[in-house]
Protein backbone atom coordinates (compact mmCIF):
# COMPACT_ATOMS: atom_id res chain seq x y z
CA UNK A 1 0.00 0.00 0.00
CA UNK A 2 1.19 3.33 -0.84
CA UNK A 3 1.93 6.24 1.95
CA UNK A 4 2.37 9.81 2.07
CA UNK A 5 4.43 11.70 4.46
CA UNK A 6 2.13 13.50 7.40
CA UNK A 7 3.11 16.19 9.45
CA UNK A 8 0.89 18.09 11.68
CA UNK A 9 1.95 21.24 13.53
CA UNK A 10 0.69 23.67 15.71
CA UNK A 11 2.50 27.03 16.78
CA UNK A 12 3.42 25.59 20.18
CA UNK A 13 4.43 21.98 19.42
CA UNK A 14 5.06 19.28 16.64
CA UNK A 15 1.89 17.26 17.06
CA UNK A 16 2.53 14.51 14.50
CA UNK A 17 4.94 13.63 12.02
CA UNK A 18 5.24 10.08 9.95
CA UNK A 19 3.72 7.94 7.11
CA UNK A 20 -0.05 7.42 6.68
CA UNK A 21 -1.90 5.86 4.32
CA UNK A 22 -4.91 8.87 4.24
CA UNK A 23 -5.72 11.96 6.01
CA UNK A 24 -8.92 13.28 6.83
CA UNK A 25 -10.08 16.63 7.36
CA UNK A 26 -12.63 19.34 7.41
CA UNK A 27 -11.90 22.00 5.01
CA UNK A 28 -13.73 25.10 4.48
CA UNK A 29 -15.60 23.96 1.81
CA UNK A 30 -16.40 20.24 2.96
CA UNK A 31 -14.80 17.08 4.58
CA UNK A 32 -11.73 16.12 2.55
CA UNK A 33 -9.84 12.48 2.14
CA UNK A 34 -6.25 12.87 1.08
CA UNK A 35 -4.60 9.68 -0.35
CA UNK A 36 -1.49 9.48 -1.40
CA UNK A 37 -0.83 11.20 -5.34
CA UNK A 38 -3.56 13.58 -4.33
CA UNK A 39 -3.38 17.08 -6.36
CA UNK A 40 -1.32 19.93 -4.91
CA UNK A 41 -3.90 22.16 -2.36
CA UNK A 42 -4.12 24.21 -0.05
CA UNK A 43 -7.47 24.72 2.52
CA UNK A 44 -8.41 26.32 5.17
CA UNK A 45 -9.56 24.06 7.84
CA UNK A 46 -12.90 24.07 9.87
CA UNK A 47 -12.76 23.36 13.39
CA UNK A 48 -13.13 19.78 13.79
CA UNK A 49 -11.26 16.40 13.55
CA UNK A 50 -7.95 15.62 11.93
CA UNK A 51 -7.85 12.09 11.50
CA UNK A 52 -4.73 10.30 9.79
CA UNK A 53 -5.20 6.12 8.64
CA UNK A 54 -1.70 5.30 9.56
CA UNK A 55 -0.34 2.06 7.38
CA UNK A 56 -1.23 -0.77 9.76
CA UNK A 57 -5.39 0.57 9.53
CA UNK A 58 -5.04 1.92 12.67
CA UNK A 59 -6.57 5.68 13.07
CA UNK A 60 -5.40 8.44 15.21
CA UNK A 61 -7.48 11.67 15.77
CA UNK A 62 -6.57 15.06 17.00
CA UNK A 63 -8.98 17.95 17.19
CA UNK A 64 -7.70 21.01 15.39
CA UNK A 65 -9.78 24.62 15.85
CA UNK A 66 -8.70 25.81 12.56
CA UNK A 67 -5.96 25.93 10.38
CA UNK A 68 -4.46 25.51 6.92
CA UNK A 69 -3.94 21.97 4.76
CA UNK A 70 -1.35 21.39 2.49
CA UNK A 71 -0.79 18.37 -0.05
CA UNK A 72 2.66 18.27 -2.02
CA UNK A 73 3.08 15.45 -4.41
CA UNK A 74 4.57 14.02 -1.00
CA UNK A 75 3.99 15.90 1.86
CA UNK A 76 0.51 16.44 3.83
CA UNK A 77 1.58 19.21 6.42
CA UNK A 78 -1.46 20.50 8.70
CA UNK A 79 -0.85 23.67 10.49
CA UNK A 80 -2.96 23.71 13.27
CA UNK A 81 -4.70 26.25 15.24
CA UNK A 82 -4.72 25.19 19.27
CA UNK A 83 -6.78 28.09 20.28
CA UNK A 84 -9.98 28.96 19.20
CA UNK A 85 -9.95 31.86 16.76
CA UNK A 86 -12.65 34.29 16.19
CA UNK A 87 -12.42 38.32 14.56
CA UNK A 88 -14.48 39.36 17.56
CA UNK A 89 -12.10 37.53 20.14
CA UNK A 90 -9.04 39.13 18.20
CA UNK A 91 -10.64 42.00 18.04
CA UNK A 92 -11.01 42.28 21.80
CA UNK A 93 -7.95 41.15 22.47
CA UNK A 94 -6.27 43.42 20.25
CA UNK A 95 -8.70 46.49 22.18
CA UNK A 96 -6.59 45.04 25.88
CA UNK A 97 -3.78 45.57 24.50
CA UNK A 98 -4.18 48.67 23.33
CA UNK A 99 -5.71 49.91 26.76
CA UNK A 100 -2.82 48.35 28.35
CA UNK A 101 -0.60 51.33 26.42
CA UNK A 102 -3.19 53.79 27.47
CA UNK A 103 -2.88 53.25 31.08
CA UNK A 104 1.06 52.89 31.28
CA UNK A 105 0.87 55.92 29.23
CA UNK A 106 -1.19 57.59 31.78
CA UNK A 107 1.20 57.04 34.51
CA UNK A 108 4.33 58.68 32.68
CA UNK A 109 4.20 62.14 31.97
CA UNK A 110 7.78 62.91 31.26
CA UNK A 111 8.84 61.83 27.55
CA UNK A 112 12.55 61.56 26.81
CA UNK A 113 13.75 62.08 23.80
CA UNK A 114 15.36 58.98 22.12
CA UNK A 115 18.88 60.45 21.72
CA UNK A 116 19.24 61.14 25.72
CA UNK A 117 17.85 58.12 26.45
CA UNK A 118 20.56 56.24 24.11
CA UNK A 119 23.39 58.58 25.63
CA UNK A 120 22.22 57.42 29.33
CA UNK A 121 22.13 53.42 28.36
CA UNK A 122 25.24 53.94 26.63
CA UNK A 123 26.67 55.25 30.09
CA UNK A 124 25.25 52.61 31.93
CA UNK A 125 26.75 49.33 29.46
CA UNK A 126 29.96 51.62 30.02
CA UNK A 127 29.95 51.34 33.77
CA UNK A 128 29.15 47.69 33.48
CA UNK A 129 32.12 46.65 31.33
CA UNK A 130 34.17 49.59 33.68
CA UNK A 131 33.45 47.20 36.44
CA UNK A 132 33.65 43.67 34.92
CA UNK A 133 37.04 44.93 33.59
CA UNK A 134 37.61 46.25 37.14
CA UNK A 135 37.59 42.77 38.49
CA UNK A 136 39.37 41.12 36.13
CA UNK A 137 42.20 43.28 37.37
CA UNK A 138 41.90 42.82 40.76
CA UNK A 139 42.11 39.04 40.86
CA UNK A 140 44.96 39.53 38.96
CA UNK B 1 32.17 39.36 71.95
CA UNK B 2 31.72 43.10 71.18
CA UNK B 3 34.67 42.74 68.54
CA UNK B 4 33.96 43.22 65.10
CA UNK B 5 30.31 43.02 65.53
CA UNK B 6 29.33 45.67 62.73
CA UNK B 7 31.61 42.69 60.65
CA UNK B 8 29.75 40.35 61.70
CA UNK B 9 26.30 41.46 61.01
CA UNK B 10 27.70 42.55 57.63
CA UNK B 11 28.87 38.82 56.89
CA UNK B 12 25.99 37.70 57.75
CA UNK B 13 24.04 40.34 55.27
CA UNK B 14 26.19 39.18 52.65
CA UNK B 15 25.55 35.74 53.14
CA UNK B 16 21.83 35.80 53.34
CA UNK B 17 22.30 37.67 49.97
CA UNK B 18 24.85 34.64 48.42
CA UNK B 19 21.87 32.58 49.85
CA UNK B 20 19.30 34.60 47.31
CA UNK B 21 21.78 34.66 44.12
CA UNK B 22 22.50 31.22 44.68
CA UNK B 23 19.05 29.93 44.56
CA UNK B 24 17.79 32.44 41.20
CA UNK B 25 20.85 30.81 39.76
CA UNK B 26 19.49 27.58 40.18
CA UNK B 27 16.26 28.09 39.30
CA UNK B 28 17.43 29.87 35.91
CA UNK B 29 19.51 26.58 35.47
CA UNK B 30 16.37 24.53 35.67
CA UNK B 31 13.72 26.84 33.72
CA UNK B 32 15.82 27.19 31.12
CA UNK B 33 16.25 23.03 29.52
CA UNK B 34 12.49 23.96 29.20
CA UNK B 35 12.44 26.75 27.60
CA UNK B 36 15.22 25.49 25.00
CA UNK B 37 12.88 22.31 24.36
CA UNK B 38 9.56 24.69 23.80
CA UNK B 39 11.81 27.08 21.77
CA UNK B 40 13.15 24.21 19.35
CA UNK B 41 9.25 22.42 19.22
CA UNK B 42 8.05 25.84 18.13
CA UNK B 43 10.22 26.15 14.96
CA UNK B 44 8.55 23.72 12.12
CA UNK B 45 5.47 25.46 12.17
CA UNK B 46 7.04 28.80 11.15
CA UNK B 47 9.29 26.30 8.87
CA UNK B 48 6.35 25.32 7.32
CA UNK B 49 4.53 28.87 6.66
CA UNK B 50 7.94 30.07 5.39
CA UNK B 51 7.72 27.21 2.89
CA UNK B 52 4.22 27.86 1.73
CA UNK B 53 4.59 31.54 1.38
CA UNK B 54 7.60 31.14 -0.80
CA UNK B 55 5.98 28.57 -2.58
CA UNK B 56 3.01 30.64 -3.03
CA UNK B 57 4.87 33.41 -4.03
CA UNK B 58 6.85 31.45 -6.98
CA UNK B 59 3.23 29.70 -7.79
CA UNK B 60 0.76 32.90 -8.24
CA UNK B 61 2.89 35.93 -9.24
CA UNK B 62 -0.27 37.49 -10.71
CA UNK B 63 -1.70 38.00 -7.27
CA UNK B 64 0.59 39.96 -4.50
CA UNK B 65 -0.25 40.30 -1.52
CA UNK B 66 -0.04 43.71 0.31
CA UNK B 67 2.22 42.73 3.10
CA UNK B 68 4.89 41.34 0.35
CA UNK B 69 5.19 44.93 -1.50
CA UNK B 70 7.93 47.10 -0.47
CA UNK B 71 6.41 50.86 -0.29
CA UNK B 72 7.72 54.36 0.31
CA UNK B 73 8.80 54.60 4.08
CA UNK B 74 6.41 57.10 6.37
CA UNK B 75 6.16 55.66 9.55
CA UNK B 76 7.45 52.13 10.81
CA UNK B 77 6.48 50.31 13.51
CA UNK B 78 8.31 47.34 16.48
CA UNK B 79 7.59 44.96 18.28
CA UNK B 80 9.85 44.89 21.27
CA UNK B 81 10.39 41.81 23.52
CA UNK B 82 12.06 42.08 26.76
CA UNK B 83 11.96 39.69 29.62
CA UNK B 84 9.72 40.70 32.83
CA UNK B 85 11.75 40.36 35.24
CA UNK B 86 15.84 42.10 35.85
CA UNK B 87 18.79 40.49 37.66
CA UNK B 88 19.73 39.04 34.33
CA UNK B 89 22.64 41.32 33.75
CA UNK B 90 22.87 43.73 30.74
CA UNK B 91 20.09 41.61 28.43
CA UNK B 92 17.64 44.32 28.32
CA UNK B 93 20.12 47.40 28.02
CA UNK B 94 21.64 45.91 25.72
CA UNK B 95 18.14 45.40 23.45
CA UNK B 96 16.95 48.77 24.21
CA UNK B 97 20.39 50.28 23.36
CA UNK B 98 20.04 48.61 19.67
CA UNK B 99 16.53 49.10 19.53
CA UNK B 100 16.76 52.90 19.75
CA UNK B 101 20.16 52.95 17.49
CA UNK B 102 17.54 51.27 14.98
CA UNK B 103 14.73 53.47 15.53
CA UNK B 104 17.23 56.41 15.76
CA UNK B 105 18.03 56.34 12.43
CA UNK B 106 14.10 57.00 11.37
CA UNK B 107 13.42 59.33 13.32
CA UNK B 108 16.37 61.39 12.14
CA UNK B 109 14.98 60.91 8.62
CA UNK B 110 11.75 62.34 9.99
CA UNK B 111 10.11 58.99 9.86
CA UNK B 112 7.75 58.39 12.76
CA UNK B 113 7.94 55.18 14.89
CA UNK B 114 4.84 53.11 16.23
CA UNK B 115 5.98 50.78 19.10
CA UNK B 116 4.21 48.13 20.93
CA UNK B 117 6.26 46.41 23.75
CA UNK B 118 5.77 42.28 24.94
CA UNK B 119 7.19 41.87 28.86
CA UNK B 120 7.46 44.28 31.82
CA UNK B 121 10.82 45.92 31.07
CA UNK B 122 10.17 46.86 27.18
CA UNK B 123 6.22 48.43 28.47
CA UNK B 124 8.06 50.47 31.62
CA UNK B 125 10.87 51.50 29.24
CA UNK B 126 9.03 52.73 26.23
CA UNK B 127 6.25 54.58 28.34
CA UNK B 128 9.39 57.12 28.80
CA UNK B 129 10.29 57.58 25.21
CA UNK B 130 9.04 59.93 22.86
CA UNK B 131 7.41 57.17 20.67
CA UNK B 132 4.15 56.40 20.39
CA UNK B 133 3.22 53.28 22.49
CA UNK B 134 0.28 51.55 20.24
CA UNK B 135 -0.09 48.22 22.58
CA UNK B 136 1.55 46.40 25.35
CA UNK B 137 1.22 42.93 27.10
CA UNK B 138 2.62 42.88 30.27
CA UNK B 139 3.80 39.78 30.75
CA UNK B 140 3.41 36.34 29.58
CA UNK B 141 5.39 34.84 32.92
CA UNK B 142 7.36 31.22 31.97
CA UNK B 143 4.86 29.59 30.01
CA UNK B 144 3.90 31.96 26.95
CA UNK B 145 0.95 30.90 25.65
CA UNK B 146 0.82 32.30 21.26
CA UNK B 147 -3.07 33.42 22.18
CA UNK B 148 -1.44 36.01 24.40
CA UNK B 149 -0.06 37.70 22.01
CA UNK B 150 -2.24 37.80 19.21
CA UNK B 151 -3.74 41.29 20.49
CA UNK B 152 -0.71 43.10 19.90
CA UNK B 153 0.55 41.47 16.58
CA UNK B 154 -3.45 41.90 15.25
CA UNK B 155 -2.75 46.09 16.40
CA UNK B 156 0.51 46.05 14.20
CA UNK B 157 -1.59 43.86 11.49
CA UNK B 158 -3.78 45.91 10.99
CA UNK B 159 -2.13 49.07 11.10
CA UNK B 160 0.07 47.78 8.18
CA UNK B 161 -3.17 46.37 6.30
CA UNK B 162 -4.35 50.06 6.66
CA UNK B 163 -0.95 51.52 5.83
CA UNK B 164 -0.27 53.60 8.75
CA UNK B 165 2.90 52.08 9.01
CA UNK B 166 5.13 51.08 5.78
CA UNK B 167 7.64 48.52 8.10
CA UNK B 168 7.51 46.02 11.09
CA UNK B 169 10.73 45.08 12.67
CA UNK B 170 10.66 42.80 15.73
CA UNK B 171 13.15 43.50 18.12
CA UNK B 172 13.97 40.56 20.62
CA UNK B 173 17.30 38.52 22.13
CA UNK B 174 18.53 35.98 20.36
CA UNK B 175 19.63 32.59 22.16
CA UNK B 176 22.92 31.84 20.40
CA UNK B 177 24.09 29.66 22.91
CA UNK B 178 24.11 29.54 27.18
CA UNK B 179 26.80 32.28 27.20
CA UNK B 180 25.46 34.46 24.17
CA UNK B 181 22.66 35.83 23.13
CA UNK B 182 22.25 38.42 20.64
CA UNK B 183 19.74 41.13 20.61
CA UNK B 184 18.54 41.38 17.20
CA UNK B 185 16.28 43.72 15.10
CA UNK B 186 14.44 41.11 12.39
CA UNK B 187 11.90 42.30 9.20
CA UNK B 188 9.15 41.09 9.71
CA UNK B 189 6.80 42.81 7.22
CA UNK B 190 7.23 43.69 4.36
CA UNK B 191 8.18 40.26 3.52
CA UNK B 192 11.72 39.42 2.28
CA UNK B 193 11.52 37.00 -0.50
CA UNK B 194 14.33 34.15 0.53
CA UNK B 195 16.82 34.67 -2.64
CA UNK B 196 18.77 32.03 -1.89
CA UNK B 197 15.85 29.42 -1.99
CA UNK B 198 15.30 28.50 -5.13
CA UNK B 199 11.72 26.61 -5.32
CA UNK B 200 12.07 24.11 -8.46
CA UNK B 201 8.80 22.51 -7.89
CA UNK B 202 6.27 23.86 -11.32
CA UNK B 203 3.12 22.68 -9.29
CA UNK B 204 0.12 25.14 -8.33
CA UNK B 205 -2.30 24.49 -5.38
CA UNK B 206 -6.03 23.95 -5.93
CA UNK B 207 -7.37 26.69 -3.62
CA UNK B 208 -10.02 26.72 -1.09
CA UNK B 209 -11.12 29.29 -0.93
CA UNK B 210 -9.65 31.87 -3.19
CA UNK B 211 -5.71 32.03 -2.90
CA UNK B 212 -6.07 35.52 -1.62
CA UNK B 213 -8.29 34.91 1.24
CA UNK B 214 -5.59 31.76 1.90
CA UNK B 215 -2.69 33.85 2.06
CA UNK B 216 -3.93 36.79 4.07
CA UNK B 217 -4.28 33.64 6.39
CA UNK B 218 -1.20 32.15 6.46
CA UNK B 219 0.52 35.40 6.36
CA UNK B 220 -1.25 36.80 9.57
CA UNK B 221 -0.38 33.25 11.41
CA UNK B 222 2.72 33.58 10.35
CA UNK B 223 3.79 37.19 11.28
CA UNK B 224 2.04 36.35 15.09
CA UNK B 225 4.19 32.91 14.83
CA UNK B 226 7.46 34.89 14.30
CA UNK B 227 6.65 36.89 17.06
CA UNK B 228 5.53 33.85 19.31
CA UNK B 229 9.03 32.32 18.30
CA UNK B 230 10.75 35.84 19.33
CA UNK B 231 9.39 35.50 22.68
CA UNK B 232 10.86 32.16 22.79
CA UNK B 233 13.88 32.56 22.46
CA UNK B 234 13.63 35.98 24.73
CA UNK B 235 12.77 33.40 27.50
CA UNK B 236 15.82 31.00 26.94
CA UNK B 237 18.08 33.80 26.78
CA UNK B 238 16.72 35.31 29.70
CA UNK B 239 17.08 32.80 31.58
CA UNK B 240 20.81 32.17 30.01
CA UNK B 241 21.87 35.72 31.36
CA UNK B 242 20.13 35.21 34.48
CA UNK B 243 22.11 32.43 35.07
CA UNK B 244 25.34 33.96 34.16
CA UNK B 245 24.74 37.24 36.26
CA UNK B 246 23.48 35.66 39.20
CA UNK B 247 26.70 32.73 39.12
CA UNK B 248 28.92 35.85 38.86
CA UNK B 249 27.05 37.56 42.00
CA UNK B 250 27.01 34.29 44.14
CA UNK B 251 31.40 34.50 43.24
CA UNK B 252 31.45 37.69 44.15
CA UNK B 253 29.24 37.05 47.44
CA UNK B 254 31.87 34.74 48.09
CA UNK B 255 34.73 36.87 47.69
CA UNK B 256 33.92 39.43 49.82
CA UNK B 257 32.62 37.09 53.00
CA UNK B 258 36.05 35.00 52.36
CA UNK B 259 37.56 39.49 52.71
CA UNK B 260 35.61 40.45 55.54
CA UNK B 261 36.56 36.75 57.69
CA UNK B 262 39.76 38.00 57.08
CA UNK B 263 39.27 41.37 58.70
CA UNK B 264 36.96 40.42 61.34
CA UNK B 265 39.99 37.06 62.44
CA UNK B 266 42.91 39.89 62.39
CA UNK B 267 40.79 42.73 64.29
CA UNK B 268 39.63 39.79 66.90
CA UNK B 269 43.53 38.81 67.14
CA UNK B 270 44.65 42.18 67.50
CA UNK B 271 41.74 42.82 70.14
CA UNK B 272 43.22 39.35 72.13
CA UNK B 273 47.23 40.70 71.67
CA UNK B 274 46.21 43.79 73.13
CA UNK B 275 44.36 42.27 75.82
CA UNK B 276 47.00 40.02 76.81
CA UNK B 277 49.90 42.29 76.96
CA UNK B 278 47.42 44.44 78.94
CA UNK B 279 47.20 41.57 81.65
CA UNK B 280 50.77 41.18 82.13
CA UNK B 281 51.80 44.43 82.15
CA UNK B 282 49.46 45.17 84.75
CA UNK B 283 50.71 41.64 86.23
CA UNK B 284 54.26 43.64 85.71
CA UNK B 285 53.26 46.62 87.54
CA UNK B 286 52.02 44.94 90.79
Amino acid sequence: MSSIQCDIVSAETEIFSGEVAMVFATGIAGELGIAPQHAPLITLLKPGEVRVELKDGTHQNYYVSGGILEVQPYLVSVLADTATRAEDIDEAAAIQAKEEAERLLKDSDKRQDIAQVQAELSKALAQLHALARLKKNLKR
Amino acid sequence: MAVGSEIVTKIKSVQSTKKVTSALEMVSASKIKKAKDQMLEARPYARQMQKIIGHMAHSSPEYRHPFMKEREIKRVGYVVISTDRGLCGGLNTNLFKKSLAHMREYQDGNIEIDVVTVGNKASNFFKKIAVDLKASIPSLGDNPDLTDLIGVVKVMLDAFGDEKIDRLYLVFNDFVNSITQKPEVQQMLPLKPDKDKQIRDNFDYIYEPEAKEVLEYILGRYVEALVFQGVLENLASEHAARMVAMKNATDNATDLIKDLQLIYNKARQAAITQEISEIVSGAAAV
